[in-house]
């Protein structure tokens, strides 16, 4: 018998690509099918107003989920929201999704939260699917070993029109993570450790495959946040392979697939994990026990910098483009080289965001909180990523942890990751916080932003100043 | 979109890196529901000082810059956020060309959708062009779509690449939502087989 020409060995990233061309074209661009929009209140009114004047209507609007999470107020969900623009925005999702007959989650339903936290509890991220969202942090969901990325308003109209987009493949990059990281140490410091030693801009052009004994050990909540923050190191998706803990964490999710098409699906994904041989364009490798908490002192999510250390010299920088960013960032932050970390103060600690938002990252806080005190003249706020989060966290007794220490406990939102709600620093004001980047004004107009894991900015917010969680036991 | 065949205009130097899209527009102007307006907001936390008034020091508030239609950059032009607002901001400020080392991944797709040309080039060239740049209404920039290639002042060409179905969308300046509705029959054949195959993905 003749045996079959041997394919080629495929990544998962290509194994995904590959069953969603609809058609390719000679210079390599794909048409490419997208079968999930996650829809919030920022990027979307544009995409339907497109829609509106040209009379197209949304291809399937059952493949979509709205809700609206960027701008809305973490206090009294009782009250009209007083923003008047965020008032509007948010009316215009309401009338959108109505018009064009979406699924939505409003404001009042315990499901509202940030769009990614709600789609992988809502089971309505799966693996092998591709996904997008108007928003960069639409990468979260490659956890799940979707291929999902953020996109701009013009392809959110695309896709409500036509299910599609145009793409050229990505190039695929591997970052194995090997070794067993210490005591302190969790995936937000495993993904600062890659964009520090990969750079904001390493992972450009590449869809990026966490792999290796670290990222397996990782939860699926952990799995989250280190993609989440992929793009933060330039790749617009990652990826982790599906395995068992997905497959639990999926079961019985209100939108996951069930009974025979349950067993149908879970055959399918288990067929999604890079076959053996497979080659990468480029591959990273890091060592797990290697790191240490990580914070950052500048205002690029690679200026990273173990607790133990200090502001680091412009002088060392590697050309006078990045000496001048360095500078320039010293200046902003208010903090000059060779401070140690852990001298310095801050006066607003968020435990929050699309990265940290989720009950895992809730329990590794108040672990620290408990019992604790935060220091006089720190603000700090614990915002779930979802009612459902909130709902859980308040179960499991998390919100008096946080309230008797201190801390203020809110409704679900993305708030003061990008500062588009009430809750935003001050010029000058210092932030520990739990979000994915500390750009110039990210958090309000002249705030000053250390991103660090939910415990160690739980540890800053009780010492008042930024502090290892390792001298916390 | 506009369509984007040759342009002759001055070119505003910004040597920055890792220019983000929060640098370009921050956050408080996305609570907008149109594409239009937003380029005085345009870099506006490195434009104006805190009492509102311009900062004298910024290049777009210098003469010629004012006027500039090319941006010639630092690497990484446009990372973090998606928000396609930053090429809006861009745009309506007058920009249709931005010259870099390069540019992050979402950026560069959502300038292209808006008629916007991103031009990556070497390091060592786009110095050349930032010098170029310094010199003001003097020293204006060609750049021409069909041919590929950017004219320097002194009359070097220098050659850049492009896509051939970008380049073909942004000559045209064409819709391409209603392109690809006009192969509405293929997507929905793709729909069948996945049916078939995927079945849970259509609920």
């Amino acid at each position: 018998m003749v045996q079959p020409a041997k394919a080629k060995p495929k990544t998962l990233f290509d194994k995904i690509w590959d069953s969603h061309v609809v058609e390719r074209s000679d210079d390599g661009t794909c048409l490419l099918y997208i079968d999930r929009q996650l829809v919030h209140e920022v990027t979307s009114a544009q995409a339907f107003e497109g829609l509106r004047l040209t009379g197209r209507k949304v291809r399937r609007p059952e493949a979509n989920l709205a809700v609206c999470d960027h701008n809305v107020p973490t206090t009294d969900r009782g009250k009209p929201i007083e923003d008047e623009d965020s008032r509007i925005q948010v009316a215009e999702l309401e009338r959108n999704v109505r018009e064009f007959g979406i699924p939505y989650f409003p404001l009042t339903d315990a499901r509202q939260g940030i769009v990614h936290i709600i789609g992988p509890e809502q089971g309505f991220t799966q693996p092998g699917m591709t996904l997008v969202c108007g928003d960069s942090h639409t990468a979260t969901h490659g956890a799940f070993g979707a291929l999902a990325f953020g996109v701009g308003t013009s392809e959110v109209e695309h896709v409500l029109a036509t299910q599609t987009l145009y793409q050229k493949p990505a190039k695929n990059m591997r970052i194995t993570v090997t070794g067993t990281p210490h005591r302190g140490v969790g995936a937000k410091d495993i993904i600062l450790a890659i964009i520090g030693k990969i750079g904001t801009a390493g992972g450009t052009g590449h869809v990026v495959e966490f792999a290796g004994p670290a990222i397996e050990a990782l939860s699926m909540e952990g799995r989250m946040t280190v993609c989440n923050m992929t793009i933060e190191a330039g790749a617009r998706a990652g990826l982790v392979a599906p395995d068992q803990k997905t497959y639990d964490y999926m079961a019985g999710k209100p939108m996951a697939p069930k009974g025979g098409a349950w067993e149908m699906a879970l055959a399918y994904w288990k067929t999604l994990p890079s076959d053996p041989g497979a080659t990468y364009d480029r591959e990273v490798k890091l060592d797990a026990s290697d790191i240490a908490p990580l914070v950052t002192w500048g205002t690029s999510p690679e200026d990273v910098v173990p607790i133990t250390g200090a502001v680091p010299d412009p002088s060392t920088a590697r050309d006078d483009n990045k000496r001048r960013a360095m500078e320039r960032a010293l200046e902003y932050m208010g903090i000059t080289a060779g401070t140690k970390m852990t001298d310095i103060p801050i006066q607003t600690a968020f435990i929050g965001s699309c990265t940290n938002g989720r009950i895992e990252d809730l329990r590794a806080a108040a672990a620290i909180a408990r019992g604790r005190k935060v220091a006089d003249g720190v603000r700090a706020l614990v915002v779930p990523g979802s009612g459902l989060v909130k709902h859980q966290a308040e179960e499991e007794g998390l919100d008096r942890i946080f309230t008797e220490a201190g801390f203020e406990w809110r409704e679900a939102g993305c708030s003061m990751c990008l500062a588009m709600n009430p809750d935003k620093l001050a010029p000058g004001e210092r932030a520990a916080s739990t979000s994915n980047r500390n750009f110039e004004g990210r958090q309000g107009p002249g705030g000053r932003t250390h991103l660090m894991s939910p415990a160690m900015v739980a540890a800053a917010a009780i010492r008042g100043r930024i502090a290892d969680v390792r001298d916390f036991d | 979109m506009e369509k984007f065949t040759t342009l002759i205009a001055i070119a505003a130097p910004l040597p920055m890196i890792n220019v983000d899209t929060d640098k370009i527009i921050p956050a408080k102007w996305l609570k907008t529901i149109k594409r239009t307006g937003l380029g005085p907001a345009l870099f506006e936390a490195i434009r104006y000082r805190k009492d509102g008034s311009e900062d004298p020091g910024f290049v777009l508030n210098k003469e010629p810059y004012r006027h500039a239609e090319i941006l010639v950059t630092g690497e990484n032009f446009g990372c973090g956020s998606s928000r396609e607002h930053a090429p809006w901001a861009l745009l309506d400020f007058g920009f249709r060309c931005i010259i870099a080392p390069d540019f992050a991944d979402i950026f560069y797709s959502n300038a292209f959708k808006n008629g916007i040309l991103l031009v990556k080039l070497p390091q060592a060239t786009v110095d050349k062009m930032m010098a170029d740049a310094e010199k003001g209404a003097n020293a204006r920039l060609t750049v021409d779509l069909e041919r590929q290639v950017v004219v320097r002042p002194d009359g070097e060409e220098v050659p850049f690449d492009i896509d051939p179905f970008r380049k073909h969308c942004l000559l045209n300046g064409l819709d391409e939502v209603g392109l690809t509705l006009q192969k509405a029959e293929t997507i929905g054949g793709f729909e069948a087989r996945q049916k078939t195959a995927t079945p849970w993905l259509y609920r």
